[in-house]
Protein backbone atom coordinates (compact mmCIF):
# COMPACT_ATOMS: atom_id res chain seq x y z
CA UNK A 1 0.00 0.00 0.00
CA UNK A 2 1.39 3.39 -0.96
CA UNK A 3 -0.07 6.80 -0.29
CA UNK A 4 1.90 8.40 -3.12
CA UNK A 5 -0.40 10.57 -5.22
CA UNK A 6 -1.08 9.53 -8.82
CA UNK A 7 0.77 12.66 -10.02
CA UNK A 8 3.84 11.75 -7.98
CA UNK A 9 3.80 8.29 -9.60
CA UNK A 10 3.54 9.81 -13.08
CA UNK A 11 6.36 12.30 -12.49
CA UNK A 12 8.56 9.53 -11.08
CA UNK A 13 12.24 10.42 -11.25
CA UNK A 14 11.66 13.23 -13.75
CA UNK A 15 12.84 13.35 -17.34
CA UNK A 16 16.11 11.78 -18.46
CA UNK A 17 16.70 14.85 -20.68
CA UNK A 18 17.56 12.54 -23.53
CA UNK A 19 15.79 10.31 -26.01
CA UNK A 20 15.75 12.41 -29.15
CA UNK A 21 19.40 11.63 -29.89
CA UNK A 22 18.68 7.91 -29.70
CA UNK A 23 15.63 8.36 -31.93
CA UNK A 24 17.62 10.42 -34.43
CA UNK A 25 20.57 8.01 -34.56
CA UNK A 26 18.20 5.13 -35.20
CA UNK A 27 16.84 7.03 -38.22
CA UNK A 28 20.28 8.03 -39.50
CA UNK A 29 21.65 4.47 -39.28
CA UNK A 30 18.39 3.24 -40.83
CA UNK A 31 18.90 5.48 -43.87
CA UNK A 32 22.59 4.45 -44.02
CA UNK A 33 21.62 0.76 -43.93
CA UNK A 34 19.12 1.28 -46.72
CA UNK A 35 21.70 2.94 -48.97
CA UNK A 36 24.50 0.54 -48.05
CA UNK A 37 22.32 -2.50 -48.66
CA UNK A 38 22.37 -1.54 -52.37
CA UNK A 39 26.13 -2.12 -52.21
CA UNK A 40 25.54 -5.30 -50.23
CA UNK A 41 23.33 -6.72 -53.00
CA UNK A 42 25.94 -5.71 -55.60
CA UNK A 43 28.71 -7.37 -53.53
CA UNK A 44 26.66 -10.53 -53.01
CA UNK A 45 26.07 -10.93 -56.75
CA UNK A 46 29.72 -10.25 -57.44
CA UNK A 47 31.05 -12.68 -54.83
CA UNK A 48 28.82 -15.70 -55.56
CA UNK A 49 31.02 -18.57 -56.70
CA UNK A 50 34.30 -16.68 -56.19
CA UNK A 51 37.25 -18.44 -54.59
CA UNK A 52 39.32 -16.83 -51.78
CA UNK A 53 41.72 -14.92 -54.08
CA UNK A 54 38.67 -13.57 -55.95
CA UNK A 55 37.04 -12.39 -52.69
CA UNK A 56 40.33 -10.83 -51.56
CA UNK A 57 40.65 -9.03 -54.86
CA UNK A 58 37.13 -7.64 -54.44
CA UNK A 59 37.90 -6.24 -50.98
CA UNK A 60 41.30 -4.88 -52.02
CA UNK A 61 39.33 -2.25 -53.91
CA UNK A 62 39.30 0.62 -51.34
CA UNK A 63 35.73 1.64 -52.18
CA UNK A 64 34.43 -1.91 -51.63
CA UNK A 65 36.33 -2.24 -48.36
CA UNK A 66 35.11 1.13 -47.01
CA UNK A 67 31.48 0.52 -47.99
CA UNK A 68 31.52 -2.96 -46.46
CA UNK A 69 33.05 -1.67 -43.22
CA UNK A 70 30.52 1.17 -43.15
CA UNK A 71 27.71 -1.35 -43.50
CA UNK A 72 29.05 -3.51 -40.66
CA UNK A 73 29.39 -0.52 -38.33
CA UNK A 74 26.06 1.10 -39.25
CA UNK A 75 24.14 -2.20 -39.10
CA UNK A 76 25.55 -3.27 -35.72
CA UNK A 77 25.00 0.18 -34.22
CA UNK A 78 21.43 0.15 -35.52
CA UNK A 79 21.05 -3.33 -34.04
CA UNK A 80 22.25 -2.12 -30.65
CA UNK A 81 19.85 0.84 -30.64
CA UNK A 82 16.90 -1.32 -31.72
CA UNK A 83 17.59 -4.10 -29.26
CA UNK A 84 17.94 -1.54 -26.45
CA UNK A 85 14.38 -0.36 -27.15
CA UNK A 86 13.07 -3.93 -27.14
CA UNK A 87 14.77 -4.65 -23.80
CA UNK A 88 13.43 -1.44 -22.25
CA UNK A 89 9.94 -2.28 -23.55
CA UNK A 90 9.67 -5.79 -22.21
CA UNK A 91 12.13 -6.33 -19.36
CA UNK A 92 10.85 -4.61 -16.24
CA UNK A 93 13.14 -6.04 -13.57
CA UNK A 94 15.79 -3.34 -13.08
CA UNK A 95 18.64 -5.83 -12.51
CA UNK A 96 17.90 -7.99 -15.56
CA UNK A 97 17.32 -4.88 -17.64
CA UNK A 98 20.72 -3.39 -16.84
CA UNK A 99 22.46 -6.76 -17.36
CA UNK A 100 20.77 -7.23 -20.75
CA UNK A 101 21.59 -3.67 -21.84
CA UNK A 102 25.26 -4.29 -21.06
CA UNK A 103 25.22 -7.65 -22.86
CA UNK A 104 23.54 -5.96 -25.81
CA UNK A 105 26.38 -3.44 -26.08
CA UNK A 106 29.06 -6.13 -25.69
CA UNK A 107 27.47 -8.44 -28.25
CA UNK A 108 26.95 -5.80 -30.95
CA UNK A 109 30.43 -4.33 -30.36
CA UNK A 110 31.89 -7.82 -30.71
CA UNK A 111 30.02 -8.44 -33.97
CA UNK A 112 31.14 -5.04 -35.31
CA UNK A 113 34.81 -5.60 -34.35
CA UNK A 114 34.84 -9.14 -35.72
CA UNK A 115 33.30 -7.94 -38.97
CA UNK A 116 35.72 -5.06 -39.43
CA UNK A 117 38.68 -7.26 -38.49
CA UNK A 118 37.65 -9.84 -41.11
CA UNK A 119 37.34 -7.15 -43.76
CA UNK A 120 40.75 -5.73 -42.89
CA UNK A 121 42.25 -9.19 -43.08
CA UNK A 122 40.69 -9.76 -46.49
CA UNK A 123 41.81 -6.38 -47.69
CA UNK A 124 45.35 -6.24 -46.29
CA UNK A 125 46.10 -9.82 -45.22
CA UNK A 126 48.51 -12.01 -47.02
CA UNK B 1 9.21 -9.55 -17.94
CA UNK B 2 6.03 -8.24 -19.39
CA UNK B 3 3.01 -10.19 -18.16
CA UNK B 4 1.43 -11.82 -21.21
CA UNK B 5 -1.32 -13.76 -19.43
CA UNK B 6 -3.86 -12.59 -16.89
CA UNK B 7 -3.21 -13.32 -13.21
CA UNK B 8 -5.13 -16.39 -12.01
CA UNK B 9 -7.72 -14.34 -10.11
CA UNK B 10 -8.36 -12.10 -13.14
CA UNK B 11 -9.17 -14.85 -15.67
CA UNK B 12 -12.84 -14.51 -16.69
CA UNK B 13 -15.04 -17.58 -16.48
CA UNK B 14 -18.43 -18.43 -17.94
CA UNK B 15 -21.08 -16.45 -16.05
CA UNK B 16 -24.83 -16.82 -15.85
CA UNK B 17 -27.52 -16.30 -18.45
CA UNK B 18 -29.99 -13.80 -17.03
CA UNK B 19 -33.02 -13.98 -19.32
CA UNK B 20 -33.46 -16.60 -22.01
CA UNK B 21 -36.24 -15.38 -24.35
CA UNK B 22 -38.81 -18.16 -24.80
CA UNK B 23 -41.14 -17.03 -27.54
CA UNK B 24 -40.01 -15.31 -30.76
CA UNK B 25 -39.31 -11.61 -31.05
CA UNK B 26 -36.43 -9.39 -31.92
CA UNK B 27 -33.81 -10.29 -29.26
CA UNK B 28 -30.12 -9.39 -29.29
CA UNK B 29 -27.54 -11.35 -27.29
CA UNK B 30 -25.06 -9.45 -25.07
CA UNK B 31 -21.99 -10.98 -23.40
CA UNK B 32 -20.79 -8.65 -20.65
CA UNK B 33 -17.76 -8.76 -18.34
CA UNK B 34 -18.72 -8.72 -14.67
CA UNK B 35 -16.48 -8.32 -11.66
CA UNK B 36 -17.25 -7.11 -8.18
CA UNK B 37 -14.74 -6.04 -5.52
CA UNK B 38 -17.20 -7.21 -2.83
CA UNK B 39 -16.69 -10.95 -3.23
CA UNK B 40 -13.63 -13.07 -3.88
CA UNK B 41 -14.83 -14.39 -7.25
CA UNK B 42 -13.05 -14.32 -10.61
CA UNK B 43 -14.53 -12.07 -13.29
CA UNK B 44 -17.29 -13.72 -15.30
CA UNK B 45 -18.97 -13.19 -18.66
CA UNK B 46 -22.73 -12.90 -18.20
CA UNK B 47 -25.25 -13.33 -21.01
CA UNK B 48 -28.27 -11.03 -21.42
CA UNK B 49 -30.89 -10.76 -24.14
CA UNK B 50 -32.20 -7.33 -25.12
CA UNK B 51 -35.58 -6.77 -26.79
CA UNK B 52 -34.60 -4.69 -29.81
CA UNK B 53 -38.24 -3.63 -30.38
CA UNK B 54 -38.06 -1.85 -27.01
CA UNK B 55 -34.50 -0.50 -27.16
CA UNK B 56 -32.59 2.28 -28.92
CA UNK B 57 -30.03 1.66 -31.67
CA UNK B 58 -26.75 2.14 -29.78
CA UNK B 59 -24.73 -0.20 -27.55
CA UNK B 60 -25.30 2.23 -24.67
CA UNK B 61 -29.07 1.94 -25.18
CA UNK B 62 -28.63 -1.82 -24.89
CA UNK B 63 -26.75 -1.79 -21.59
CA UNK B 64 -29.07 0.86 -20.11
CA UNK B 65 -31.99 -1.39 -21.12
CA UNK B 66 -30.30 -4.29 -19.31
CA UNK B 67 -29.69 -2.17 -16.19
CA UNK B 68 -33.29 -0.91 -16.15
CA UNK B 69 -35.11 -4.11 -17.05
CA UNK B 70 -32.97 -7.09 -16.05
CA UNK B 71 -30.01 -6.43 -13.77
CA UNK B 72 -29.71 -3.15 -11.81
CA UNK B 73 -26.29 -4.24 -10.47
CA UNK B 74 -24.62 -3.96 -13.91
CA UNK B 75 -22.15 -1.10 -13.43
CA UNK B 76 -20.82 1.28 -16.09
CA UNK B 77 -20.12 5.00 -16.58
CA UNK B 78 -22.30 7.06 -18.89
CA UNK B 79 -23.45 10.62 -19.11
CA UNK B 80 -24.06 12.62 -22.29
CA UNK B 81 -25.05 9.76 -24.65
CA UNK B 82 -23.73 11.76 -27.62
CA UNK B 83 -19.97 11.21 -27.74
CA UNK B 84 -18.87 14.38 -25.98
CA UNK B 85 -18.28 13.42 -22.35
CA UNK B 86 -16.09 10.36 -22.89
CA UNK B 87 -17.59 8.45 -19.96
CA UNK B 88 -18.89 5.31 -21.65
CA UNK B 89 -15.63 4.16 -23.21
CA UNK B 90 -15.32 0.38 -23.12
CA UNK B 91 -14.11 -2.52 -25.21
CA UNK B 92 -16.96 -3.43 -27.55
CA UNK B 93 -16.70 -6.22 -30.12
CA UNK B 94 -12.93 -6.24 -29.72
CA UNK B 95 -12.21 -2.50 -30.04
CA UNK B 96 -12.15 0.37 -27.60
CA UNK B 97 -14.90 2.83 -28.36
CA UNK B 98 -17.77 4.82 -26.89
CA UNK B 99 -20.89 2.77 -26.20
CA UNK B 100 -23.06 5.77 -27.06
CA UNK B 101 -21.75 6.25 -30.59
CA UNK B 102 -21.31 2.56 -31.50
CA UNK B 103 -24.38 1.31 -33.35
CA UNK B 104 -25.65 -2.19 -32.59
CA UNK B 105 -26.08 -2.66 -36.34
CA UNK B 106 -22.27 -2.33 -36.74
CA UNK B 107 -21.75 -5.54 -34.76
CA UNK B 108 -22.23 -9.04 -36.10
CA UNK B 109 -23.54 -11.72 -33.72
CA UNK B 110 -23.50 -11.36 -29.94
CA UNK B 111 -22.41 -7.98 -28.55
CA UNK B 112 -19.28 -8.62 -26.47
CA UNK B 113 -18.46 -5.91 -23.93
CA UNK B 114 -15.38 -5.70 -21.69
CA UNK B 115 -13.86 -2.84 -19.69
CA UNK B 116 -10.97 -0.90 -21.30
CA UNK B 117 -8.03 -3.31 -21.60
CA UNK B 118 -5.12 -3.53 -19.18
CA UNK B 119 -6.62 -1.22 -16.58
CA UNK B 120 -7.42 -1.99 -12.97
CA UNK B 121 -11.17 -2.59 -12.72
CA UNK B 122 -13.23 -0.79 -10.08
CA UNK B 123 -16.36 -2.80 -10.87
CA UNK B 124 -17.81 -4.44 -14.03
CA UNK B 125 -17.14 -2.01 -16.91
CA UNK B 126 -15.64 0.77 -14.78
CA UNK B 127 -11.84 1.04 -14.98
CA UNK B 128 -9.67 3.03 -12.56
CA UNK B 129 -8.54 6.09 -14.52
CA UNK B 130 -6.69 7.97 -11.74
CA UNK B 131 -3.24 7.27 -13.26
CA UNK B 132 -4.51 8.20 -16.73
CA UNK B 133 -5.86 11.54 -15.43
CA UNK B 134 -2.62 12.21 -13.52
CA UNK B 135 -0.70 11.71 -16.79
CA UNK B 136 -2.91 14.35 -18.39
CA UNK B 137 -2.30 16.63 -15.40
CA UNK B 138 1.46 16.11 -15.70
CA UNK B 139 1.64 17.74 -19.14
CA UNK B 140 0.12 20.91 -17.57
CA UNK B 141 -2.82 21.29 -19.92
CA UNK B 142 -3.40 25.01 -19.58
CA UNK B 143 -2.17 28.19 -21.28
CA UNK B 144 1.20 29.30 -19.86
CA UNK B 145 2.44 32.84 -20.51
CA UNK B 146 4.93 35.29 -19.05
CA UNK B 147 3.93 38.33 -21.11
CA UNK B 148 1.53 40.46 -18.98
CA UNK B 149 -2.04 39.56 -19.72
CA UNK B 150 -3.63 41.73 -22.42
CA UNK B 151 -6.62 43.96 -21.60
CA UNK B 152 -8.93 41.69 -23.54
CA UNK B 153 -8.19 38.18 -24.85
CA UNK B 154 -4.97 36.58 -26.13
CA UNK B 155 -5.30 37.02 -29.86
CA UNK B 156 -4.86 34.19 -32.34
CA UNK B 157 -5.00 34.31 -36.13
CA UNK B 158 -7.41 32.10 -38.03
CA UNK B 159 -4.45 30.07 -39.39
CA UNK B 160 -2.94 29.62 -35.91
CA UNK B 161 -6.30 28.54 -34.54
CA UNK B 162 -6.55 25.98 -37.34
CA UNK B 163 -3.37 24.34 -35.96
CA UNK B 164 -5.47 23.13 -33.02
CA UNK B 165 -8.00 21.30 -35.20
CA UNK B 166 -7.69 17.57 -34.68
CA UNK B 167 -6.29 18.19 -31.19
CA UNK B 168 -8.78 20.20 -29.15
CA UNK B 169 -11.62 17.72 -29.85
CA UNK B 170 -10.12 15.05 -27.55
CA UNK B 171 -12.59 14.08 -24.80
CA UNK B 172 -10.11 12.03 -22.70
CA UNK B 173 -12.13 8.84 -23.00
CA UNK B 174 -8.89 6.78 -22.80
CA UNK B 175 -9.84 4.57 -25.79
CA UNK B 176 -6.48 5.35 -27.46
CA UNK B 177 -4.14 4.92 -24.50
CA UNK B 178 -5.73 1.64 -23.43
CA UNK B 179 -5.50 0.27 -26.99
CA UNK B 180 -1.74 0.92 -27.13
CA UNK B 181 0.56 -2.07 -26.44
CA UNK B 182 3.35 0.29 -25.38
CA UNK B 183 0.95 1.77 -22.84
CA UNK B 184 -0.04 -1.72 -21.63
CA UNK B 185 3.59 -2.65 -20.96
CA UNK B 186 4.95 0.68 -19.73
CA UNK B 187 2.10 2.94 -18.59
CA UNK B 188 3.99 3.57 -15.35
CA UNK B 189 6.51 5.68 -17.32
CA UNK B 190 5.06 6.15 -20.82
CA UNK B 191 2.52 8.98 -20.91
CA UNK B 192 0.38 7.33 -23.58
CA UNK B 193 -1.30 8.70 -26.71
CA UNK B 194 -4.04 10.72 -24.98
CA UNK B 195 -1.70 12.73 -22.72
CA UNK B 196 0.78 13.19 -25.58
CA UNK B 197 -1.92 14.43 -27.96
CA UNK B 198 -2.81 17.01 -25.31
CA UNK B 199 0.87 17.84 -24.81
CA UNK B 200 1.09 18.62 -28.52
CA UNK B 201 -2.18 20.58 -28.35
CA UNK B 202 -0.38 23.07 -26.02
CA UNK B 203 2.91 22.95 -27.94
CA UNK B 204 0.97 23.81 -31.11
CA UNK B 205 -0.93 26.67 -29.46
CA UNK B 206 0.38 29.99 -30.85
CA UNK B 207 -0.57 31.82 -27.61
CA UNK B 208 1.46 29.56 -25.35
CA UNK B 209 4.90 30.77 -24.20
CA UNK B 210 6.13 27.56 -22.57
CA UNK B 211 6.85 25.46 -25.67
CA UNK B 212 10.48 24.88 -24.65
CA UNK B 213 9.61 23.73 -21.12
CA UNK B 214 6.85 21.52 -22.48
CA UNK B 215 9.31 19.84 -24.88
CA UNK B 216 11.89 19.53 -22.05
CA UNK B 217 9.31 17.59 -20.04
CA UNK B 218 8.88 15.11 -22.88
CA UNK B 219 12.58 14.66 -23.67
CA UNK B 220 12.71 11.20 -22.17
CA UNK B 221 13.09 7.64 -23.50
CA UNK B 222 9.95 6.54 -21.68
CA UNK B 223 7.56 9.50 -21.43
CA UNK B 224 7.53 10.05 -25.20
CA UNK B 225 9.77 7.59 -26.99
CA UNK B 226 7.91 4.42 -26.00
CA UNK B 227 5.65 5.30 -28.95
CA UNK B 228 6.65 2.90 -31.73
CA UNK B 229 4.04 4.13 -34.22
CA UNK B 230 1.83 1.09 -33.75
CA UNK B 231 -1.16 3.30 -34.68
CA UNK B 232 -3.78 1.50 -32.56
CA UNK B 233 -4.52 4.92 -31.02
CA UNK B 234 -5.59 6.46 -34.32
CA UNK B 235 -7.62 3.36 -35.17
CA UNK B 236 -9.42 3.32 -31.81
CA UNK B 237 -10.19 7.04 -31.40
CA UNK B 238 -13.99 7.40 -31.51
CA UNK B 239 -13.56 11.08 -32.42
CA UNK B 240 -11.45 10.28 -35.49
CA UNK B 241 -8.32 12.01 -34.14
CA UNK B 242 -4.75 10.82 -34.67
CA UNK B 243 -2.65 10.84 -31.49
CA UNK B 244 0.05 9.02 -33.53
CA UNK B 245 0.38 12.07 -35.78
CA UNK B 246 0.54 14.44 -32.80
CA UNK B 247 3.30 12.29 -31.26
CA UNK B 248 5.21 12.31 -34.56
CA UNK B 249 4.94 16.12 -34.56
CA UNK B 250 6.38 16.23 -31.03
CA UNK B 251 9.32 14.03 -32.08
CA UNK B 252 9.87 16.30 -35.11
CA UNK B 253 9.94 19.39 -32.88
CA UNK B 254 12.43 17.75 -30.49
CA UNK B 255 14.78 16.90 -33.38
CA UNK B 256 14.19 20.28 -35.04
CA UNK B 257 15.44 22.19 -32.01
CA UNK B 258 18.69 20.19 -31.94
CA UNK B 259 19.86 21.17 -35.44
Amino acid sequence: MSYRTPLSNVKGLGTANEGSEHFWRQRVTGVANLLLSVFLVYAAFHLVGQDLPGVKAFFQNPLHMVLAAAFVISATYHMRLGMQVVIEDYVHNEGSKIALLILNTFFTAFVALAGVYSLLKLSFGA
Amino acid sequence: MVQLTLPKKSKPKQGKTWNKPENGGNWREFHIYRWSPDDDENPQIDTYFVDMDDCGPMVLDGIIWIKNKIDPTLTFRRSCREGICGSCSMNIDGSNTLACTKGLDEIKGAVKIYPLPHMAVVKDLVPDLSHFYAQHRSIEPWLKTTTPEPQKEWKQSIEDRAELDGLYECILCACCSTSCPSYWWNSDRYLGPAALLQAYRWVADSRDEATGERLDNLEDPFRLYRCHTIMNCAKACPKGLSPAKAIAELKKKLVERKY
